[in-house]
């Protein structure tokens, strides 16, 4: 029997960016809320030995514990789902901060199209552009009504960046000033500058000079030491729930932190939510929180875990099509790419950020013509510099053995001689594509896994060969002695492939038949449940997501303010 | 070194290499159980250094197994190194200590794969699932050892530390294929794929973990380990070679 504790205005579940940003809002607003965090507690001094690579990377430190809770997966309905027993492909931040806090730092906004992708394509290119097994829908928001948010999260975040002419028109410059040119960047900058195009700096995270944000937390720039991605910044100069929005929140006053507290369910009676139940994962000991407002804020996949278990909401059924939550599951695409062997240059690449990179915007969105491909939508075709770490950086040249002799020698050649074209596409939702109860696995708790049924879809393989072509004509006028490129994209493996960035399940819209929550993320089938993350978005853009989950976030805050002085739908 | 020093060396090694073989097992580096002989043969050099290491060993308490019974980590030493050889670009995993490292990480948490989901039930996955197994990685990496030595001795009559380098890549090679026998239900190229992560690891992981011995896997590289600002390195057009930091020069600020 759970203990059950005194009803509080909000219950959080999940400390990461939407977490944070969500109780850093309503607390300053003078809100009492309650954050649940199943992992540990964080602040900046625990990043101070992080430079280390074996057990941050490839122990994973900072990630969910999967012998607790994993996903099972299948290419289709056909197989059976099996469990994913150790990390590969994405990785799953658990503890203050989540995946904030182990995050590269790379900010984008969407584009305006990707709010209205449905209606934009269908005016240029007519009514069956869109194939009718591909559930592409507009996201019913628009680029100019989510602007301000980018803004706000822009600001509190320190974005460094600068303004990008085919992209959506901003109110304000970036806060901070692009990160440092290198040379390996100004490699890529003149090659596609030759091709006609106009490279741009990748928004970072990673602070291109000390900032104050106008929450008044002072931060210091990067020292482009090499370790983001899986790591914390011992500088703070990383932007991370731990050294911005959640002392934020705690220094209200207002925030009841509660870390090793892992949610199980969310009581409601199918119309509205009366609180959550937890498990304290040391003793095992259960409690209900009841609150006025549950926010979900836990990563993509626990969020539609937990509404199936607790029955709220009406799941997908790739057979009908009916039912919303689970829906346009959907990934991103970045088999396409080359590499760059030089063989008597060396590049200082030892050294990087996890947001320092050069990118290009014309083969993104819509921003070229679509008429005589069979995809939509695009890639950012880039080169990044995050520092190449020696135990998962032993390139070399497609053909040489993957260890002995000639491994050693070519992979010791290549250390700081291999450079990088990539893109990274964007990845539109399939009717086949979804997420369920795995009808067999559970985890510690006895709760159902969540069954993630997924395969790359005609649209991404087309894209995947286009855009390869893109990062090899560029990778050619950089003129290295050696290109490989890869042009295939090959069948969703759960243990090999690298992309993190998982959407949807939990879209928003404008329509309750084809979505889960509305703009502000509010659930349309109960009214006092918010849920938050890259779970709202109905397709996956080309672009890394957390820039787009802020501005959400704060968009949510925003609606939670007002729900609890009034009530009701906020649309 | 001097020719003298070194002849001096060599000497006292083969003095110790023939206590060895009499007593059958020396503690700790690299020397252990019945394969010293044929190393030492095969490869004269590494002896020599293996005396040298000696030398300070009692100054390196880590140096020591911890999971491992002798003749395990001679086998694993030895392929090891033919994942990573000594050539002239600088010391192989023999000589970086993988095996010491490898020895460790079987001891710990995640040889006993502590945070991979381990409920069943346990199907055949297809190859897009990743590995079902029920096998622990300290179990599967011993039943590996010992199937090296098995396959070894079926195939060329010898131990696998007695084959020779090419025998030894023969060996490997079959493994990494998956035609060894199967290993209580695992693939060989499952043992083979963590053999070659873990050497990898054991080579350019930071020294603190026992591999990568006084960051030479890093120097050979050029890969100046942990330091807290590349800001001057970065905008550099010419490379910039630094002497690598281990994670123990972070200590002063903790």
């Amino acid at each position: 029997m759970a203990k059950k504790l005194p009803k509080v205005p909000v219950v959080v579940v999940g400390m990461g960016w939407a977490g944070g940003i969500i109780a850093s809002e309503l607390t300053k607003a003078g809100i009492k809320v309650v954050g649940l965090e199943r992992g540990k507690e964080r602040d900046m001094s625990d990043y101070l030995m992080v430079h280390d690579e074996l057990r941050f990377q490839h122990r994973e430190e900072l990630m969910q514990d999967l012998s607790k809770e994993t996903i099972t997966h299948r290419n289709n309905q056909k197989m059976r789902a099996l469990p994913m027993r150790n990390y590969g492909t994405f990785i799953v931040g658990e503890g203050l901060g989540g995946a904030g806090s182990h995050w590269n730092g790379q900010t984008y906004r969407f584009l305006p199209y990707d709010f209205e992708i449905k209606s934009l394509t269908e005016t240029r290119y007519g009514k069956n552009k869109i194939k009718s097994d591909y559930p592409i829908q507009d996201w019913g928001i628009t680029y100019d009504q989510i602007e301000p948010y980018y803004d706000t999260f822009e600001k509190m975040a320190g974005i460094s960046g600068e303004t990008v002419k085919l992209y959506g028109k901003r109110s304000n410059p970036y806060p901070t000033g692009p990160m440092i040119k290198t040379p390996v960047l100004a490699e890529f900058e003149q090659a596609a500058k030759k091709l006609g195009y106009k490279p741009y700096m990748i928004p970072s995270a990673n602070l291109s000079e000390n900032y104050e944000n106008p929450d008044g937390i002072s931060r210091s720039a990067c020292q482009y030491c090499a370790f983001c991605e899986n790591f914390g910044c011992e500088y703070g100069a990383k932007a991370d729930p731990v050294v911005t929005v959640i002392p934020v929140a705690k220094k209200t006053g207002n925030l009841d932190l509660r870390t090793y507290s892992n949610v199980t369910r969310i009581l409601n009676d199918g119309t509205k939510a009366t609180g959550v139940i937890y498990v304290d994962t040391f003793t095992g000991e259960e409690f209900e929180q009841p609150a006025e407002v549950v926010v979900l804020a836990s990563y993509v996949f626990n969020n539609v875990r937990l509404l199936l278990n607790s029955n709220l909401g009406i799941p997908y059924d790739p057979k009908t099509r009916n039912g919303v939550i689970g829906k346009n599951y959907c990934y991103q695409v970045s088999s396409g790419y080359s590499s760059l062997y030089y063989n008597d240059r060396e590049f200082n690449i030892y050294g990087g950020a996890g947001a320092l990179g050069i990118e290009i915007a014309e083969f993104t969105g819509d921003n070229f013509d679509h008429s005589d491909v069979n995809f939509l939508h695009g890639a950012g075709i880039r080169t990044t510099q995050y520092g190449n770490r020696p135990i998962a950086n032993n390139n070399s040249p497609i053909g040489t053995p993957s260890w002995g002799a000639e491994f050693k020698k070519q992979s010791i050649k290549y250390a700081n001689s291999i450079l990088q074209v990539k893109s990274q596409g964007a990845s539109m939702p399939h009717i086949q594509n979804y997420l369920d109860l795995d009808p067999t696995y559970k985890d510690v708790y006895g709760m159902p896994l969540l069954r993630m049924t997924y395969d790359y879809t005609a649209q991404d393989r087309e894209l995947v060969k286009y855009m390869a072509k893109v990062t090899r004509s560029i990778a050619k006028k950089m003129g290295p002695d050696h290109i490989d490129t890869v042009a295939e994209q090959a069948d969703f493996n759960v243990n090999t492939d690298t992309n993190t960035h998982n959407t949807g399940g939990v879209i928003m819209g404008a329509d309750p038949k084809n979505s889960a929550v509305n703009t502000y993320l509010q659930m349309w089938d109960a009214e006092n449940v918010f849920v938050a993350g890259s779970s709202a978005f109905p397709h996956n853009s080309s672009f890394n997501p957390t820039g787009t989950l802020g501005a959400f976030s704060y968009r949510a805050a925003e609606g939670i303010v007002k729900y609890l002085k009034k009530g009701g739908s906020l649309v | 070194m001097s020719d003298k020093e070194k002849s001096q060396i060599e000497k006292q090694g083969s003095t110790r290499r023939t206590f060895l073989k009499n007593s059958g097992l020396a503690v700790g580096g690299l020397i252990l159980g019945g394969a010293v002989g044929s190393m030492f043969d095969r490869n004269s050099e590494i002896g020599v250094k293996t005396e040298q290491k000696s030398q300070t060993q009692a100054n390196n308490p880590n140096e020591a197994l911890m999971f491992f019974y002798p003749e395990e980590y001679q086998t694993t030493a030895a392929a090891a190194e033919r994942i990573f050889p000594k050539d002239d670009l600088g010391p192989g995993a023999m000589e970086l200590n993988a095996a010491i490292y490898i020895d460790h990480q079987l001891n710990s948490g995640w040889g006993v794969n502590e945070k991979d989901y381990k409920l069943g039930p346990y199907y055949k996955p297809e190859p897009t699932q990743g590995e079902q197994n029920r096998l622990y990685r300290k179990d599967l990496f011993r039943l590996g050892l010992k199937e090296l030595n098995t396959y070894s001795n079926k195939n060329y009559k010898k131990k696998f530390t007695e084959l020779e380098a090419n025998e030894q890549d023969e060996v490997l090679a079959a493994f990494e294929k998956g035609k060894a026998s199967s290993l209580s239900g695992a693939s060989s190229s499952a043992f083979f794929q963590l053999l070659r992560t873990l050497t990898i690891e054991g080579v350019y992981a930071d020294p603190l973990y026992g591999g990568n011995k006084e960051m030479l896997g890093w120097q050979m590289r050029k890969y100046p380990g942990s330091r807290m600002s590349y800001t001057k390195e970065i905008q550099s057009k010419e490379f910039l070679k630094l002497d690598p930091n281990s994670l123990q020069s972070h200590m002063k600020h903790s």
